[in-house]
Order: structure tokens, then sequence, then C-alpha cells
């Protein structure tokens, strides 16, 4: 067992974990941020991602030990006192949510685009969210809900 | 037309802000003090008889609470009809398929519920297996259930009008045989469950269901405890598909272990379980003989499939009515034959997924009835027109069609796609090969059942004018508590956000049938419908005893309460709210609706006469594709649905589900294939088996066509699962169109493509070398 300390939505926590846990089990049975989802615990469905230090990452991929020191951003981060941050309220306003269960990732991965690439092409967007699955959607009022953010920004 | 406050508006869903905060939670997010993680033991064969479990040394790992085999479940079966009950909840004494769940353990965690796997001895003796659903139907072949021979699951034959007359009277007949591939519902949520049995005799639990009032029923009978002692609370559901319809060993396994252990208990799958074990659609192979008039008039239309259908027969019945009875939609057809064979192989069951049934009958003839207008010289288009169904149909079948949009969805759909310009441009260019087709669906607003068939509501009205609103239906994702709470506003006059949703808990919420079969929007909505109508009216008394006016004479609309005649005489809805739970008035108001089908006759399940439903949806798809004939990969470039669902209550969720379809059905055409060799699965993950990614969608456009169905609420139909049907063939239509070679087989793969570009060359120039 190992005691580590994690940044997670500005706020540092210490808990004991063994070495070979993921950041998502970390995240989810031992911080309690349940938004980050386990779907196929592979890397390839995006469901997990997180941001850490500007970029998004597949959580299940990554030990929680080597995300020590980073600054993590999970979907509970994101909207501040009660107020949608602009892309999860795009994502409400234009349908982009049906099950939600990609939509944590999903968000997070937009909004690593957006830090990065303000105003991004249509294909830039298919690219940016091309590691997250949805089977409800379609994707079309995702990349609708993301290219809409950018027009405000 | 009335104007409409709530209906028909593009509202943001209900649960939107919840899940775009992380807040919203599923299954696998709820955790109970002293819970024990649930692990599931699999059989590595296909087909073995279990001689002998041994789960001593498991049972006594540190930090095991116990172990449970299929012989803890007392001779529990499953299966959706009294005569189908095949499948226990573990296996009992042999193993039908790699993957079938054999033992269960609980521990302190996860790691020693894998350690205690691995300590349970199976001893298996293996036995020849069969995977081929025609080697299976052979005498001699491995008998996959002892008392059932020539592994027949379920076989039914349907005859409406009298087909051999109707080849008599064609002028062109053809015959053609179809398959569909081996699909994933899809879901990206694993199966998961918690369950906390209590000492005292009742149970609690939270599972990922798309239908909970079944796990409702399953847990009192595998426990022995009345309904009124298991409480099953829905959480989010992170999606379906048809593949969280039934209960499952996990499902069992849980409560089974809770009660044993004496603790909660939560097993959650992963995703490679579900991929190698959990259910997924049947595979069809279809022999379809259509004849037809010069003009392209339908006239008779016979269908002969073989179903794979695993080792199990699950809901395998309705798959094969549906695949059936839905022949006899969208077109006009007097004379249908139908012979259904689904067959058990040693492989994962076959079940419902979105478009049950139909998805694979309509995809064979609706490609075949292109081929046809091909060999007639007919546009695709104007064969379709030809054949529509219209409103005051009666079918072959006897189903009776109140609103049918076809002919307007298949015009719309062409125009939005520009199909004769496009249809008629010069196909290649370089390496890539253009080409566009069309493709009709109709499907069941709801499937009838015999046994429980109703959906029920409640409705609450608060003392400061909000109501909560308790359904027995489950939101899967396609936003029906959102349209729910619309209906229940827009019958009250009050606003979407004085609308509590309250998802099921079966402990509160009345019963409902489960959300497949496209019933939810339809069969809940006219229950939320007749719910808010009853609140309504015991708020009308109330207002009419305070006003000094008749009940008739009250109206509710924008959050007042006016009086017909005297339109200055009003209350706000709040004050009535509080007028009726104060004194002298003092009681709580409680609407009550329940929903069933009751203006189509009698239908039969064995003949498959009747009406399969109150209504039916149609529509029409028209797809685009890029075919690159040097390395026979295609792209979906362009895609248009006209869909009619009666009245589009919220279009924004009509387009969604237009959208999703479009994509699905992209797949299941395109992508989707599980690879199976000997019984085990060899792509059981997201990287092998593909689901279409952002990159692969082509440009959608969803065009709701509303014709106001006279029974649904505020005039709606169905707009969930007959949207997936058109895509597949209108995609392999257009792959025609493109490059001249019709794909029979899903999926199209780039090999397929190469394979019968080939031979079509091959046969050019034995024409030119006869010549």
């Amino acid at each position: 067992m190992q005691q580590i300390r994690l940044r997670v939505n500005g706020v540092t926590y210490e808990t004991t974990i063994e070495p070979r846990r993921t950041l998502l089990e970390v995240l989810r049975d031992n911080l309690g941020f349940t938004g980050a989802k386990k779907a196929c615990d592979t890397g390839d469905c995006g469901a997990c991602t997180v941001i850490i230090n500007g970029k998004p990452v597949v959580s299940c991929l990554v030990l929680a030990i080597e995300a020590q020191g980073k600054d993590i951003l999970t979907i509970e981060g994101l909207a501040k006192d009660g107020q949608l941050h602009p892309i999860q309220q795009a994502f409400v306003n234009h349908g982009a949510i049906q099950c939600g269960f990609c939509t944590p990732g999903m968000i997070l991965s937009a909004k690593a685009l957006l830090d990065r690439n303000p105003k991004p092409t249509e294909d830039e967007v298919k690219s940016a969210i091309v590691g997250n699955l949805c089977r409800c959607t379609g994707y079309a009022k995702i990349v609708e809900a993301i290219l809409a953010v950018s027009k405000t920004l | 037309m009335k104007e409409y406050s709530v209906i028909g508006k593009r509202l943001p869903r209900i649960d939107g802000m919840i899940k775009a905060t992380g807040g919203a939670k599923y299954a696998a997010d709820f955790s109970l003090p002293g819970m024990l993680h649930g692990k599931i033991l699999r059989s590595p064969f296909p087909h073995a008889r279990i001689t002998n479990i041994d789960v001593t040394q498991a049972e006594r790992l540190p930090g095991v609470g116990g172990v449970i085999t299929g012989k803890d479940f007392g001779g529990f079966k499953r299966g959706v009809l009294p005569t189908t009950r095949d499948e226990g909840a573990l296996a009992l004494d042999k193993v039908r398929y790699v993957g079938e769940g054999v033992a269960a353990v609980a521990a302190i965690d996860e790691d020693i519920a894998d350690e205690a796997l691995e300590l349970i001895k199976v001893e298996y003796e293996e036995i020849p297996a069969v995977f081929d659903p025609f080697e299976a139907m052979k005498d001699g072949a491995p008998q996959i259930h002892d008392y059932i021979k020539n592994n027949m699951s379920w076989e039914c034959h349907y005859h409406f009008g009298d087909v051999e007359k109707g080849f008599k009277e064609s002028d062109y007949i053809r015959k053609d045989r179809f398959s569909t591939g081996r699909v994933l519902h899809g879901f990206l949520e694993p199966h998961a469950i918690l369950a906390s049995y209590d000492q005292s005799g009742g149970i609690t639990v939270w599972a990922s269901k798309q239908c909970p009032y079944f796990l409702w029923r399953h847990l009192a009978l595998i426990l022995g405890i009345p309904l009124d002692k298991v409480r099953v609370i829905q959480p989010y559901i992170g999606a379906g598909f048809g593949g969280k319809n039934d209960s499952f060993d996990c499902d069992f396994a849980a409560a089974l272990l809770s009660r044993k252990t004496g603790r909660p208990v939560k097993i959650v799958l992963s995703q490679k379980e579900i991929l190698t074990a959990g259910r997924r659609r049947h595979t069809m192979f279809m022999d379809i003989k259509t004849g037809v008039k010069k003009d392209g008039t339908l006239v008779a239309l016979e269908c002969k499939a073989v179903a794979d259908g695993g080792a199990y027969t699950a809901t395998g019945p309705i798959t094969m009515y549906l695949a059936g009875v839905m022949l006899g939609l969208p077109y006009r057809l007097p004379n249908l034959k139908f012979d259904g064979l689904r067959v058990y192989t040693n492989k994962p069951v076959a079940v419902a997924l979105r478009g049950h049934g139909a998805a694979h009958t309509r995809f064979a003839a609706d490609v075949q009835l292109d081929m046809i207008a091909e060999d007639l010289g007919i546009d695709p288009v104007e064969i379709r027109l030809r054949n529509v169904l219209k409103p005051g149909d009666i079918t072959a079948g006897k189903m009776p069609i109140s609103t049918c949009g076809l002919t307007e969805a298949i015009e719309r759909a062409a125009q939005a796609s520009n199909w004769k310009k496009r249809r008629m441009r010069k196909k290649v260019e370089g390496s890539i090969a253009k080409g566009i087709g069309i493709a009709c669906h109709g499907f069941v607003t709801g499937e009838r059942l015999h046994p429980h068939d109703y959906c029920s509501a409640v409705v609450k009205v608060n003392e400061d004018g909000t109501i909560n609103l308790l359904t027995g239906a489950t939101d899967i994702g396609q936003g029906s508590d959102t349209v729910l709470s619309m209906i229940a506003a827009e019958e009250l006059g009050i606003a979407m956000e004085d609308v509590g949703f309250s998802m099921i808990d079966t402990a509160f919420t009345p019963i409902d049938v489960g959300s497949y079969s496209s019933r939810v929007t339809y069969m809940a909505g006219n229950a939320t419908k007749l719910a808010a109508a009853d609140a309504k009216r015991q708020l009308q008394e109330v207002a009419s005893r305070r006003l000094g006016v008749s009940v008739d004479d009250i109206e509710f609309e924008n959050r007042k309460v006016f009086v017909k005649s005297d339109p200055g005489k009003s209350l706000t809805f709040k004050q009535l709210a509080r007028i009726a739970s104060t004194p002298p008035e003092s009681k709580q108001i409680v609407g009550r609706g329940s929903y069933t089908f009751t203006t189509v006759g009698p239908f039969d399940y064995e003949t498959g006469e009747g009406g399969a439903s109150e209504e039916y949806s149609f529509g029409a798809e028209v797809s685009e594709v890029e075919v690159d004939i040097k390395t026979g990969q295609v792209r979906h470039v362009r895609s248009v649905m006209a869909h009619d669902c009666g009245r589009a209550l919220n279009p924004m969720a009509v387009e969604g589900q237009c959208e999703g379809s479009m994509v699905q059905g992209q797949g299941q055409a395109l992508h989707e294939d599980f690879i199976i060799e000997n019984g085990k699965t060899l792509n059981p993950n997201f990287a092998d088996y593909k689901l279409p990614r952002s990159q692969d969608i082509p440009e959608m456009k969803g065009i709701p066509v509303e014709t106001i169905t006279p029974n649904g609420p505020y005039g709606a139909k169905e707009a969930g699962e007959g949207l997936v049907i058109s895509p597949t063939p209108a995609i392999i239509n257009a792959i025609h169109d493109a490059i001249g070679v019709w794909i029979r087989d899903l999926p199209v793969t780039p090999e397929k493509i190469l394979k019968a570009l080939k031979a079509k060359k091959r046969e050019r120039n034995n024409v030119v070398a006869k010549i």
C-alpha cells in the first residue's frame, strides 16, 4: 500500500492505495468522483476521460501514482456555484445528451479541444472526440454543441 | 389547431443538467456499508456437461462471503413464454455457450472475488458443439437441450392471403437469400446491480434495467417472497437498445449472494464479459420470394427465415413474431407467408435489439424491392410510392392502419436529398464511386402482449403548485422522462419546471410493461395524460366550489385557472393547489391513469393475425455513399430520414432518435460484426468490434413527419425503434447504385465489395466472350 496525493478539481486529497490502481479506480472508489465512467476499462471508449494538465486522458490507462503532482480535472469540477460551464450548457441545449454515460468524457474531451483551439473546424471537433464512443446520439448534436460554444469564445 | 404551450417545443431534457455535471448516478455508482463485490465464473467451453463443482476452497479463502452455483436457485427457469422457459439463473448440469455463468462469489473486494473464482473446481465433460443453425437443425446434430429435437428453439408459421395465388397473378418474381450480421447492442454502461437483502425478508436493488418490473417479478420468484417485499430502484440507465430487457446471471447472483451473506452485494460486469457472453442480435438467414405486377405493385411475398438463436430462447419468440408480421409494413402486400425457425446453437443468446425482428426481414425485403425496381426499370422512389400503405388500410395480417405518413416521408426524404439529380449524376470519379439509395420502415408503437400489457402513472399535486409525476416507465436515454413531463405539464396548463419526475422505485411508482418495442411515449404517455386529466378534474371540482361556477366552466392555462364564461374570474394554479390542500378542502390531489390498447381487435400470436400494436410508425431514409473501388472502403456521406411519428412532442428528441438510428444502422451495414470461432468471440473489445465513431458519421438530417394519430398522446406515435430499420437497406441500395453490385450478407466489408466487383468484371468478360 502506498500513500498518494492527488490534486483533483483544485483540491488536494490524500489516500492510500495499492500502486497498481488506475486513476479511474482511485477517482471512483477512493475519492467518490463517479462522474468518470468505467465502461470498457481498456482505453477504447473514452467514458473515463479526465483532463490532466490540460490534456484529455483516459483515466483507465493511467496509474494513480503517475497522476501525482498534476492538475486533474473531472466532470465534477467543471460547473461553478451551480452555474454550468458553457460546454455543459451547450450539450444540454442542443440535445447532445441522451443516456448520458459518455457525456462526462465527451464534455471533457471537448473542453480540452476548445482550451487548445477555440475555433476548431468541424473536422477538428470530430477528431477531438474520436476516442469517445456514443451509441445514442449519432454524434451529430454533440458536434453541433461544441461548434456552437466555439462561436461564443 | 390548438396552440400548445409545451407540446411540440424543442425543450432540453429534464435530466440534461444532472448528466452534464456528472451528478447522475448509474447502478455501478452506488455503494452501501458492508458491501461485498460479486463475480461470476464463466464456462470456457461451448458445450459441456458439468459433472461436479467443488467450491470448498473458494469458500475458505479469507475475505470470501459466499459462493453459489446453479443448484442454489431451486430449479428456477426463465423465458418469455411459459413454454419456453429453458434458461436457469446459472448453469445447472450443462453449459451451452462460452461464457455461460456457472458459479458466483461475493468477497470483500474484487481481487479476492477473482481469486476465489480461480479456486472453484468445475469438472467438465466436453461434448460436441454446433455453431451453425443449419447444421444444428439436422438429425444427429448435437442436441443442446435434451428434450428439444433438432434444436428448434421456436418456430412460427404465418400465412395471410394466398401467396400461391399471388405468385400466379404476378408478372415478375424474384428469389434471393439475405443474411444479417452478428451485432451487439453497444450500450456503454455495463450491466450492474447492487442488491441488499434484509434478514426480515425483503430485498432492495439498484439495477441497470430497461424493464425494472421484469426484475421485480424475477426476484420475487427466485427468493420466494411476495412482490411487496421486492424493491427495485431504477438509477440512470446508460442505454439499453433491448440488451437490458431481461434479468441476467449477475442480477440473480447478486440477490442470492446478498441473502446468503447477509450483506449488500454489487456486481458490475466487464465489457469483455458482455462482448463475450452477453446477449446480442440474432443472425438471420432469409430466403425471400417476391412477386410483383409489371408496374412494381407488390402481389405476394414469401419469406423463410432461420435465426441463429444461441443457447437459450429468451425473448426469441417475439423476435420471430415481429420478423414475420412486420413484413406486412410499410407497403401494401395482399399475400404474405412467413416461416420462421429459431434454432439453438452453442453461442451466446440472441435477443431483442432496436428494430426487433423487423430489422432483419425488412432489410432483406427492402433491398429486394430495389432489385425488382432495377429489373423492371422503375425508379426506387417511384416503386415505393406505388406500394405505400395508406390510412384506413388493413394489412393482409389484419393490422388496421389508422394514420400513415409514408408517402410524405418518401417525398420529403427524396426532396431533401436531391434524389433525382444525385441518382442521375456521373457515378465514378477516379477511384470513388458515388451512389444514393432509399429504404423505408414501419414499426409497432408498442407490441401487444398477452399477459401484463399496460402502463400507468400517478400525478400528485403539491401545495406550492408543483406536481410529482410517478410512472413505471424507464428512460434509457431516449428522453421519455422529458416527454412524459411535457405531457403532464400541457394537460395541467403548468410549466415544465413545475413537474418533478420520479424514476422507478417499485415501492412507490405504478407498474409498467417496460421500455421495449417502442411503447413508452405512446402507452406511458397516454397513462400520464390520463393521470394528469384525473388530477385536473379533481382540481376543477375544488375550483368550482371556490369560484361558484360549474366544473366544466373551468380551464387551466399558463399556470392560471380561469372561468371560461367569465375570464376575469381566475386563480393561479398555485393558489388553487393551496386551496385544495388547506381547510375546508384539506386533501391530497392524486390523479391516476392507466393505459392499455383498447381500439384494436384481438390478435393471435399463433397465426400472427391481428393488430400487433395500436399504431404504427412509418418512415423513409435516403443514404448516400462513396465507395472506393480500389480499396473496397465504403463511406456513408449523407443521410436524410423522414419519420412519421404522429406528432413530434419534442422535435429535438425525434431528431436525436433519427440521428442515432442512422448511425446505428450504418454500423450494422458497414462496420459491426462479432468474429466467433468455435463459439468463442475473438473480438470482445471496442477496438476490434467497431461501433461507429465521430469520424465515421454522415451529414445527417432528421425530418419529423406529423400525422396526428387519434389515439396517441397529443397525436404521437413511436420514434425510437422503427427508425433503425431503414438506414441499413438504404446504404446497401446506395452501394448498388454506386458500383452495380448487390451485397446480400451483412456487414459490407471491403473484402466483400472487392470480391463482388471482381465477380462482376468476370461476368462482363464472359458476356463479351459469348458475343
